[in-house]
């Protein structure tokens, strides 16, 4: 019996009229946890019944607590007929299950009905008791945190990053049920809710489970998504990153981390204890000197694909992948020869090692600490058409796993391509249709320190061998790591613009944050690629065909767009990059969202040159000449823009957009097949420098068009879709958190693809639009996180949902890059908050770290080289195309002077947002929001959301869990709501206010890292009926002010009760 | 191709007084959207008209799901479906309860009723006044109405803590309240040149001193109901034109306090005698709810008007009134 739960209901308040004879209500509420339930006495007459119960206690195991929600019930009591269901609450106790977090859930909670909506509110009291429970094959794994975050918590730091975890879980949808066809679909809806908590209850356990056996305490980055399968079932699945992380006392100098246990194993014992004996077929995995691997399994143009030594045995349950990953290698101390081939050698070695027993060392985390990623080498995705209908066991997860195995499989070689051992910023999503469904899964290629796979704190060999590093932190991401003279494909390759000792690409491309100590120019910038493209109308497996065939066109022309994108605003590399492809009965839609920024390290970025196709004709070439002017005056007012301003173009290039037509490579844009014009590409070699664009014919000129259709964000604005903007780092308090949805009709059956993308395009630029009006009084501002997704729901209908962030920042500061702060590490206050203490790159000397607010001066060379990129989409295959994002760097490199003057660029080191920034202003007008919520008597308190990880001028002191919430809402009186819009917009609003309702129950303040994974709308305006399903997640917080924390900085101990061992 | 949804949601309440200004005044959203591109709309950050009808549409909706909240003001402080920073509160609420003082007037002394409601879309097409901002207002005053009439203790002071009003608005509801209650006629013509702000003056001098507020403050309706005892005792005051000692007397005192300090005083001494005989007449009668209603007529009729007070200054009207009124009250508690 490991576990009493009691609950206690207070009071409620705002009930709803119940009875119309005497405009009130006799409330009673049932309590049900599991198959227990209790009851309230009735408190009759009365919208505000104060029940003030008993403790009703529920003696459960702790398997069923992780699992079951605490469902409660209120109801008007009626003498004479069934009593009236009010409406229900679900509340998961799971965060009362760590030790840490939450200690009692106690507050008002919204009554949710699904028909109504929110009626009226309820005071409840949750608590705890947890017994201790040695029982060794338990399948409870209370006491494992989980994070919605991308990164590592702030006030954790990470001892061991275990790896990858995934779960999927698979239950009959009630909607699909038999009896669904004869209960109400009030009742219909409730059982999905309730079973959809009981799966994501399920599955959290379960992931908990796994990572206990990998040994960690904690799930960073953890995604949980649904799939509405439809007849076939109804999936939850999740991945996440294990970890084991150690909670820093604010007190404790960071000198003193405590060296774990683990210590012997950063020297050179390889302790091979943990292994357990299923995995014997990859023992000696450290042994072989790994070769770098070039090819693409897919692709043909390169060396035979090298078969490396299967690193791990798969497994025959596919949902059990990640089983016992103590990691295990042979690696050294750390430290590194100063010549870039052994180096890479060796690093490749210990990281392989330390990766490959893993069978897919993948990470879901986006941002790291420094140090930790090595080298980027590029996206990577997979996506693979399925037909729900064929699947043989439909209640079983099997299927569903070794589709995901598969994608995985390949997503793997794909790194391993790209001469790679681990993907970081992993995610994985679904898009059906009727019974066709894409599987997609993308990440970024890297190489990652192996030292933090074993033992995340660095401080063992002190900081000797940093600067035995040749790769200063500043740019060494941006450094290939594939070998130069076997390039997994052509890219145009020069030397790394700071430290002049490594090769970097010319274009970046990845899925993860901006790295907090890269060198940067100017501000980024959001970017998005959008396309759509019909499809005819097709059943079963010529419908999957149909798509599969589609699919890697989509993908380059978003590419292409992309690539074009970022060169108009003369910027190099894209973060965040996240692509999404959804399927209509009629049509495809892909939506690409980065952040584009001009990195230091890499060279700068060629113009775009439009070329014709056919000389001569006069008009034609005026046309031209008119195109072409406007994109160069285009990228001249981006670079003003966005500020992007590297020295070295004053320096040689003299600020020219144009490039010089001897320099250019040629990027064709393409219809048909593209390995035709491979051979044209590289005939192109040694000429260009810059992207040039064919016009030859209609299409042509209106994908131009559209490129330049894209407005820039008004004055005062700045948008990206990660977590911080580059470029700007003193954020001011005021946050607005905001979701919006819009549905467009296509009335015209008969449009073209032109057409289509117009339409598209109008849409995600009118709702961007839209934002920039609605906040305009929070300028300065930037829209962060700014986070698209499309679906096609019927027919006709296109739909975009975007939940992002809106923030101030200090205008007047932008330009200045952060002081630099005298305190030296070790004594700040904010040193405490590092998750990993040490963090100095090669330029150390320049560095005063505090917290993610680092600077780092870095010396820029000034010899440019002019490329060519072109982009190129990889091979697919057959039937279940999956598709490798590769882009083909099509390079060359001319030197142009041979100038190499060092110099420490003041105005380029930015470093990346810090949370402590924070004007004195903005703080006390967040005061007075926040003191004066007592207006009226009562208070409701304040609760922020955000999508980031942090929130501006705060520290978070305290995670109180996970916040994972579905709703369905129906009605069958739209017209009387206000229409789709009016249901959707108290929908979306009931939902804000039930999630900070729970966080305000938690004792939280704030939901970081809150994202809306789905909102799915079906509408029958005929019938008057509408019903929605919402499924939001995030971190419930606490946390405090810096103003407040430096007045209070020594006294509270901020409830960092170091408890950590949950486990 | 049409936008079949839009929608955005904000995790703090989105809205610019702009808008809610023309929410209120019953512009419909086309209007709303006309009336603020014509004001400049167009000119910040880029917009269209899309935008603006975009987001005139989102601000729309947001008012209309508060409005059942702005109802009971109380509730807007601790529900939880929007997140209102306090200041907003305020102004959601100050706003709603505002009135047109062209409308109240017009309304002002008429019962509250349902026959009422249906005369609006006159009283909306004389006053110019939005036929829907018209029934809510109304709607307010009778909310307030409902709600104060039965609650025991000041009224002003309930109104501000049951609609958390401003002082200054919480008193004008107050006379709104007492004027509906006391079914004062106003709308004579030869009262028409009185503003609300004029008759909410006279109703807080009345709720004042002459209700049984003013003698006992825990009783229900105390500021809403004359006190009837002391209109019984106001009768006793006929003596004061009936006994030609205390005439005199009264005069005597009145115009030692009032020489020199009107240019009317003159033609004041000249008719005391009808003067006195006006007001005290008005005093006697008022035990009759008949003549409750006609007070203000009355007070215009009979003395006001044959004395050409019409042209006084209204300063000097309120200066008179007011020692009248001191006078009659040192002699009657004397």
């Amino acid at each position: 019996m490991p576990g009493k739960l009691k609950a206690k209901i207070v009071a409620g308040r705002h009930l709803p009229v119940m009875d119309r004879a005497s405009d009130l209500t006799d409330a009673f509420v049932e309590v049900k946890f599991g198959n227990t339930t209790f009851k309230t006495d009735v408190f009759p007459k009365s919208l505000n019944p104060q029940w003030n119960s008993e403790w009703f206690k529920f003696e459960v195991d702790d398997e069923d607590l992780q699992d079951e929600p605490l469902q409660i019930t209120v109801l008007d009591h009626d003498t004479y007929s069934a009593n009236d269901a009010i409406g229900k609450v679900y509340i998961d106790i799971d965060p009362l299950l760590y030790s840490e977090a939450a200690s009692v859930i106690s507050g008002w909670f919204p009554i949710y009905d699904t028909i109504h909506g929110i009626r009226g509110e309820i005071n409840v009291l949750v608590k705890v008791e947890l017994f201790n429970d040695l029982n060794r094959f338990r399948q409870s794994s209370c006491g494992v945190k989980f994070f919605c975050t991308t990164s590592i918590p702030k006030g954790y730091r990470a001892a061991i990053v275990h790896g990858f975890v995934e779960e999927l879980v698979v239950n009959e949808d009630p909607e699909y049920q038999w009896i669904d066809r004869i209960r109400t679909p009030r009742a219909s809806n409730e059982a999905r809710q309730r079973l959809i908590f009981l799966m994501s209850g399920e599955l959290q356990r379960k992931i908990g489970l796994k990572v206990l056996e990998m040994g960690g305490n904690a799930v960073v980055g953890y995604l949980q998504c649904f799939d509405l399968e439809g007849e076939s079932g109804l999936v939850v699945r999740a991945i996440g990153t294990a970890c084991t992380l150690e909670k820093l006392s604010s007190g404790s100098s960071t000198h003193t981390h405590p060296n774990t246990a683990p210590a012997s194993n950063a020297c050179n014992s390889p302790s091979k204890d943990g292994k357990e004996p299923v995995f014997g077929e990859d023992l000696p995995s450290s042994s072989g000197p790994p070769t770098p691997f070039r090819a693409l399994p897919t692709s043909s143009s390169s060396p035979p694909p090298f078969s490396p030594s299967k690193p791990c045995s798969r497994q025959s349950s596919s949902s059990d992948t990640d089983l016992s990953l103590t990691p295990k290698t042979g690696m050294g101390s750390g430290s590194m020869g100063k010549d870039a081939g052994p180096l890479k050698t060796l690093l490749r070695q210990q990281t392989q090692t330390a990766l490959e027993q893993r069978e897919f060392p993948f990470f879901t985390l986006t941002s790291f600490p420094s140090g930790f990623l090595l080298h980027v080498g590029g996206v990577v995705s997979a996506r693979s058409v399925k037909l729900l209908d064929r699947i043989h066991n439909p209640d079983e997860p099997e299927t569903r796993d070794a589709w995901w195995e598969e994608i995985r499989q390949e997503i793997k070689s794909h790194a391993k391509a790209l001469g790679c051992h681990a993907v970081v910023g992993y995610s994985e999503n679904t898009n059906i249709c009727e019974e066709v469904c894409i599987l997609s899964a993308s990440g970024t290629a890297a190489i990652l320190n192996p030292r933090y796979m074993r033992e995340g704190c660095l401080d063992i060999a002190g900081s000797d061998h940093r600067f035995e590093d040749p790769s200063p932190s500043s740019c060494g991401f941006c450094h290939i790591p594939y070998d130069e003279l076997n390039m997994p494909f052509p890219a145009q390759l020069t030397y790394c613009f700071h430290c002049r000792r490594q090769k970097v690409p010319d274009v970046l491309f990845t899925t993860i944050d901006l790295p907090s100590d890269a060198a940067i120019a100017g501000k980024g910038c959001f970017i998005q690629a959008r396309l759509c493209r019909l499809k005819k109308k097709a059943q079963g497996e010529v419908n999957a065909t149909a798509i599969s065939n589609l699919l890697p066109f989509m993908e380059y022309e978003l590419h292409t767009q992309l690539m074009n994108k970022l060169k108009l605003r003369s910027m190099n590399a894209l973060f965040g990059l996240s692509i999404q492809i959804s399927v209509g009965e009629n049509m495809l839609l892909g939506l690409a969202s980065a952040t584009g920024v001009y990195l230091t390290a890499l060279p700068a970025p060629g113009g775009i040159q439009i070329a014709g196709k056919t000389p001569g004709d006069l008009n034609n070439e005026q046309h031209i000449m008119n195109i072409q002017k406007r994109i160069n005056d285009t990228i001249a007012k981006n670079k003003e823009l966005y500020e992007v301003n590297p020295p070295e173009l004053t320096e040689e290039v003299v600020g020219s957009p144009i490039p010089e037509p001897r320099h250019r490579s040629r990027l064709f844009r393409s219809h048909s097949e593209s390995s035709d014009e491979l051979s044209e590409l590289d005939l192109s070699h040694g000429k260009k420098d810059a992207f040039v664009l064919e016009v030859d014919d209609t299409d042509a000129v209106e994908d131009i068009h559209s490129l330049l259709t894209d407005a820039p964000p008004p004055k005062g604005f700045h948008s990206c879709n990660t977590e911080t903007m580059p470029g700007i780092y003193n954020w001011t308090s005021a946050l607005q958190m905001f979701t919006s949805v819009r549905v467009l009709r296509l009335s015209n059956a008969n449009l073209t693809n032109q057409a289509l993308n117009k339409i598209f395009t109008d849409l995600c630029e009118n709702l961007l639009k839209s934002f920039y009006f609605k906040l305009r009084s929070m300028v300065p501002c930037c829209l962060s996180h700014l986070n698209f997704s499309v679906a096609v729901p019927e027919e006709e209908l296109i739909q975009v949902a975007v939940t992002a962030v809106a923030m101030t920042f200090d205008k007047d500061q932008t330009q200045e890059k952060p002081a630099e702060k005298p305190i030296m590490k070790g004594c700040s206050e904010g040193e405490e908050q590092l998750q990993f203490p040490l963090e100095l790159c090669a330029d150390s000397s320049s560095v005063n770290s505090q917290s993610s607010s680092r600077i780092s001066g870095v010396p820029e060379s000034s010899s440019l080289s002019t490329r060519a990129a072109s982009v190129d989409y990889g091979s697919f295959a057959d039937r279940c195309s999956t598709w490798l994002e590769l882009l083909r760097l099509k390079a060359h490199t001319i030197r142009r002077g041979s100038v190499k003057t060092s110099r420490r660029t003041q105005s380029l080191a930015h470093s990346v947002s810090s949370l402590e920034h924070s004007s004195p202003i903005t703080e006390g007008r967040s005061r007075l929001l926040r003191s004066s919520r007592s207006f009226g008597g009562s208070s409701v308190s304040v609760v922020k959301m955000t999508p980031l990880s942090f929130l501006p001028g705060t520290r978070i002191v305290k995670y109180l869990g996970i916040i994972n919430m579905f709703f369905i809402r129906e009605t069958t009186s739209l017209r009387e709501e206000g229409g789709v819009s009016g249901f959707l917009h108290s929908f979306v609003a009931e939902v804000f206010a039930m999630v900070r309702a729970h966080v305000a129950a938690l004792g939280g303040n704030a939901v970081v890292s809150y994202s809306m994974k789905d909102c799915v709308l079906m509408e029958n305006p005929n019938k008057n009926q509408c019903q929605c399903l919402i499924n939001v997640s995030g971190d419930a917080v606490i946390y405090i002010r810096e103003t407040d924390l430096e007045a209070i900085a020594s006294t509270v101990g901020l409830s960092s009760t170091n408890s950590d061992g949950a486990t | 191709m049409a936008v079949e949804l839009d929608v955005f949601v904000g995790n703090t309440i989105i809205m610019s007084e702009e808008v809610y200004q023309l929410w209120l005044d019953g512009y419909t959203v086309n209007d709303a959207v006309k009336v603020r591109m014509d004001g400049g709309a167009l000119d910040e950050f880029e917009a269209n008209a899309d935008v603006v009808q975009s987001d005139t549409m989102d601000q729309y909706r947001t008012f209309q799901m508060c409005e059942r909240l702005l109802h009971s003001p109380t509730k807007l402080a601790n529900q939880l479906l929007f997140q209102i920073p306090p200041h907003r509160q305020a102004t959601l609420i100050e706003r709603y309860y505002a009135f047109d003082d062209g409308f109240v007037r017009e309304v002002l002394g008429k019962k509250l009723s349902k026959g009422t409601k249906k005369d609006l879309d006159d009283i909306s097409a004389k006053t110019g006044v939005m036929l829907k901002s018209c029934r809510r207002q109304f709607d307010n005053f009778k909310r307030v109405f409902k709600v104060v009439e039965e609650l025991k203790g000041p009224l002003v002071e309930n109104i501000r803590q049951h609609f958390l009003l401003s002082d200054k608005l919480a008193r004008d509801y107050a006379a709104i309240v007492f004027f509906a209650n006391n079914r004062f006629e106003t709308g004579k013509r030869k009262l028409q040149y009185l503003t609300f702000q004029d008759l909410a003056f006279c109703a807080g001098q009345l709720i004042n001193n002459w209700t049984v507020g003013a003698v006992d403050n825990m009783v229900e309706d105390m500021d809403v109901d004359l006190d009837k005892e002391f209109l019984q005792e106001l009768k006793e005051l006929k003596v004061l034109i009936t006994d030609k000692d205390l005439l005199d007397q009264h005069k005597s005192l009145v115009c030692t306090a009032l020489r020199g300090k009107t240019k009317a005083f003159n033609e004041m001494e000249a008719n005391f005698k009808n003067l006195s005989r006006g007001l005290v007449n008005i005093a006697t009668k008022l035990t009759n709810t008949k003549d409750v209603r006609d007070f203000f007529i009355d007070l215009v009729e009979k003395v006001s008007c044959p004395e050409n007070f019409l042209s006084f200054h209204f300063v000097v009207w309120d200066r008179y009134m007011g020692v009248i009124k001191s006078c009659i009250f040192k002699m009657y508690h004397d």
